[in-house]
């Protein structure tokens, strides 16, 4: 796993309250890791935070999923 | 129209000196002081360095991490007094008409360090706002109300009242009106505070509120004596389940005591100093007692505001005399923020409580720390100076008065 994947899951276990072997690339923040809106916005600030990256609403309202946040990261991170 | 009346059946509390209603008052009758040094954070640089912090509390045990961490500590505190309220209670959540079922909360302040803690990490930043989406919630004050509705399912009026160190006597005496009105069967009142932060200390330390006396401050809350030099913060939480009197009896519940008044009146005079002749406390306490429809000598023992602070102690001493006259040097008087410091918000719920376990207990709790007479105070007051005292009594009076001259005053007594 990346190193970007790991502290992408470290973050979702802080904030979430969940299990480390909930997070899959699969698993949705809202249907299956339990956030509710609030927490969705608050896990995409902790990632701007986390790699120093700003991500655009826009682009923050496409990352519904553990998968697409390490994707979107490992993409925009370092370029 | 005939009023309901409105009974006690349940109390939680955590306390600078004790994180249960037991704990607390047999610190209260046994004269334990809740202060010590400052450990929420470094206060080395500040004019006070100590303050009445409720100790040894894992709020894990009572509110899971993920939800915790979307509260202040005024909310934890108001959850963990309620928990214990609503069993003590003994309520039946299932067969309970929760739709019936109000809270009505009380704080000066709210979330003062979620605020403090958010800004200052702001202040750290390029200027880029980067607000976590729970500031809002974890700030306002009205969430502690809102939080307990949601614990419970309680569906019934819920606000939070915000007047200064008035605010939980507000809480009550309105939930007290909807009850005895037929609008709720209960209530759960209560109030807290979690201001022992930077901004809190600094703040009242600012307007020169605060006890200076560092080098100990378990003497430092000492109401009434010569050289008291400012309040002592305090923090933590008192919880009151309010009940319909018939309501109470027909599901057996254990009855504490009977609220039977409340008044509220206003200084209209200054922002932080009280009105030099007691003038909004003489109202307060008046219209308490027009309220209960009893007479000044009905008032066994009076849990003052005596907050320790040079002005404010001997104007409420002259309130109480000029509406209680001869009748003032019989009665028992003593202020618990002696002990637990002063819970700002707060105060009215933990002195209410202070109040009816000493109904239950016929013993007054002291005013401790007394070493010097005050040539400003009458002797003939019984102040009930550093130990507890074993009286009679069957009605008892809290005063709870607040920075914007807010005054409000119950009374309860023991059920006949």
């Amino acid at each position: 796993m990346s190193d970007i994947a790991q502290k992408v899951k470290n973050i979702i276990v802080e904030k979430l309250g969940v299990e480390e072997s909930e997070v899959t690339p699969e698993a949705s923040f809202t249907n299956d890791l339990g956030a509710d809106s609030l927490d969705t916005v608050e896990l995409i600030m902790e990632f701007e935070k986390e790699f120093n990256l700003p991500i655009p609403d826009d682009e923050a309202e496409k990352i519904s999923t553990v998968g697409l946040a390490i994707e979107y990261l490992e993409k925009h991170i370092g370029k | 129209m005939t009023f309901k009346r409105v009974v006690v059946t349940g109390l939680g509390a955590l306390t600078p000196i004790g994180n249960d209603v037991t704990t607390y008052w047999n610190n209260l009758a046994a004269g334990v002081s809740g202060a010590g040094p400052i450990t929420k954070f470094d206060a080395s640089k500040f004019r006070t360095q100590f303050a009445c912090e409720v100790k040894g509390l894992d709020v894990s045990q009572y509110i899971p991490r993920q939800e915790a961490r979307k509260m202040d500590a005024f909310t934890h505190y108001a959850l963990i007094a309620t928990d214990e309220a609503v069993r003590d209670a003994e309520l039946n959540l299932d067969t309970l008409d929760k739709n019936k079922v109000g809270v009505i909360w009380g704080s000066g302040i709210g979330g003062l360090k979620s605020f403090e803690d958010e800004m200052i990490d702001y202040a750290k930043g390029d200027g880029t706002p980067r607000i976590n989406p729970f500031f809002i919630v974890r700030m306002i004050a009205d969430s502690a109300s809102g939080q307990i509705s949601m614990r419970y399912g309680f569906r019934g009026t819920n606000y939070v009242t915000v007047s200064a160190c008035a605010s939980t006597n507000n809480a009550i005496i309105d939930a007290f009106n909807y009850i005895r009105l037929g609008r709720l069967n209960m209530c759960v009142v209560g109030g807290s505070e979690a201001a022992v932060t930077k901004a809190g200390i600094g703040g009242f330390n600012a307007n020169r509120a605060l006890s200076e006396r560092n080098d100990s401050p378990q003497t430092a809350s000492r109401p009434y004596d010569k050289d008291r030099d400012g309040f002592v913060m305090g923090e933590g939480a008192g919880s009151i389940i309010l009940e319909e009197y018939e309501h109470a009896q027909a599901r057996g519940a254990k009855i504490y005591a009977e609220l039977i008044g409340g008044g509220m009146s206003s200084d209209a005079y200054h922002i932080t100093a009280p009105h030099p002749e007691g003038l909004g406390a003489f109202l307060g306490m008046q219209d308490a007692l027009n309220d209960a429809g009893i007479a000044p000598e009905e008032i066994d023992y009076i849990n003052t505001h005596g907050t320790s602070t040079p002005i404010g102690d001997p104007q409420e001493l002259k309130a109480i005399h000029q509406l209680f006259g001869e009748h003032s040097f019989k009665m028992n008087i003593s202020s618990t923020k002696s002990m637990t410091g002063h819970l700002l918000g707060a105060a009215g719920a933990v002195e209410a409580i202070a109040c009816i376990k000493a109904l239950e207990h016929q013993l007054v709790p002291p005013t401790i720390n007394h070493f010097t007479n005050d040539d400003e105070i009458d002797p003939r007051f019984n102040l009930t100076f550093n130990v507890a005292q074993a009286r009679p009594m069957t009605t008892v009076m809290s005063n709870a008065f607040g920075f914007g001259g807010h005054n409000a005053i119950v009374i309860f007594r023991k059920l006949s």
